[in-house]
């Protein structure tokens, strides 16, 4: 059953996971006058100079590019929030820092279409950069110590984090699963009928055995 | 990392609102689809609405054309109207990728069978003639006849053992929209649950979360 660890079904491409990131909110400052935008996404604007408004990353990026606006990059980009995080995340080895599930992407997109809005844009790339290799480093040396066979919690991991240790997490933790189960059922064989083994047996039997 | 929380609280919040939009629940629908290993309930409502939508702003954008409206505001409202198409026709893909995956699981049970549209219906079935019939045509009746079975493996076979089934026990990531209690484990199995919080993010069996998704309580992520 080569199909059931296909990894292709279950899994989001990179530009998925942009997909996703783009309709995160940012704050811009329109150059311009615009009506209301009444998207089927939801209503958005008005527009008018200098004044602020939130919008979905992807219609800032639009704007952004045809020279209408300019970003104003979250709280959490800052040179002095990023470098806290960042000793944060090197000092515990077990935690992750709390930082927006699309951090990667959203600094990404901005840092691509946006770096004049950017307070020391170079010092904010090489920071986030840090951030997520120290990060992928200490979640991949943390999957050696996963707990548990079947609910394991992993606190503020962002989303291009997950997808990319999901292939390997979901394979392990199938086969720790698939092995912790049969012990289950000689434990309750004990206690319970024969009868019943046999039909929990049932749906798990395999298709073919290589 | 206590002003990231807080701002994490507040959108969350923005995100409940925005979760009435149909935009939002079609991402839902499309990320669990994907996710999950067996096939889901077909959000018939929110697809109809989506393509309503869909119709409404395609015939907007025809006549911001024709009245000369600025070419910027149309071409932000065509991709907001791409986006939503992307969405739509990537939930109906998945779906076809997975009929074709488990045709015959699907329709062999009335329950298997509601969780498809009826287009979906039909395509199943003309999937799974055909394949029964190039299974017969090339191998199977070719075979002794003991061993004719396109679902079985033979006659003394008691269940359908060579349909291909959905892997339930399976590991996937979900995200907990409020707090909620699961049962780690089947009935009678041991009474073991598990605690999410708010937004806590778990590596978890999708036989656990399988009621969960269903309810709307939690998401794959």
């Amino acid at each position: 059953m080569a199909g059931q660890t296909d990894p292709h079904i279950s899994l989001f491409s990179p530009q998925e996971i942009e997909f996703m990131a783009e309709d995160e909110l940012v704050e811009i400052v329109p150059n311009m006058n615009m009506e209301q935008l009444n998207f089927i996404s939801g209503d958005f604007g008005r527009f008018i100079p200098q004044i602020p408004t939130k919008v979905p990353l992807w219609l800032a990026v639009a704007l952004k590019r045809r020279g209408k606006c300019t970003f104003r990059p979250p709280g959490w980009m800052s040179v002095d929030n990023l470098t806290q995080i960042l000793e944060a995340e090197r000092e515990s080895q077990s935690t992750f820092q709390a930082l927006p599930f699309s951090y990667v992407e959203i600094a990404r997109l901005l840092i691509d279409h946006a770096r004049d809005d950017i307070p020391d844009m170079f010092m904010v790339r090489s920071l986030v950069e840090d951030i997520r290799d120290v990060r992928l480093h200490k979640l991949e040396t943390n999957l050696g110590s996963f707990q548990g066979t079947s609910a394991v919690k992993i606190s503020n991991v962002s989303a291009m984090e997950v997808n990319i240790v999901r292939p390997f997490v979901r394979r392990a933790l199938e086969a720790f699963y698939k092995h912790d189960k049969p012990e289950a059922d000689v434990d309750r064989d004990t206690r319970s009928s024969r009868q019943q083994r046999e039909a929990n047996n049932e749906p798990r039997r395999p298709l073919r055995q290589r | 990392m206590a002003s990231n929380s807080e701002e994490g609280e507040s959108s969350a919040d923005y995100e409940t609102m925005m979760s009435t939009s149909d935009v939002e629940l079609l991402k839902r629908a499309w990320r669990n689809e994907k996710a999950a290993p067996e096939i889901l309930q077909y959000e018939g409502a929110l697809v109809q609405r989506a393509k309503e939508q869909i119709e409404l702003v395609e015939e907007t954008i025809d006549d911001y054309v024709e009245n000369g409206i600025d070419p910027l505001v149309v071409s932000l409202y065509q991709m907001d109207l791409d986006r939503t198409q992307f969405l739509l026709r990537s939930y109906l893909r998945v779906r076809l990728l997975k009929i074709e995956k488990f045709m015959f699981h699907n329709l062999k049970s009335e329950e298997a069978e509601r969780q498809l549209s009826e287009q979906e219906k039909v395509f199943a079935t003309r999937c799974a003639d055909d394949l029964a019939k190039h299974f017969e045509e090339s191998v199977l009746l070719k075979l002794p006849e003991n061993y004719q079975s396109v679902l079985k493996q033979s006659l003394i076979s008691e269940v359908d053992d060579m349909v291909p089934q959905p892997h339930l026990d399976t590991f996937v990531v979900c995200k907990s929209k409020n707090f909620v209690s699961l049962n780690l484990y089947e009935e009678g199995e041991s009474p073991e649950t598990v605690e999410m919080e708010r937004g806590d993010l778990y590596f978890i069996r999708y036989k656990i979360v399988k009621g969960a998704i269903e309810s709307g309580q939690i998401d794959l992520i």
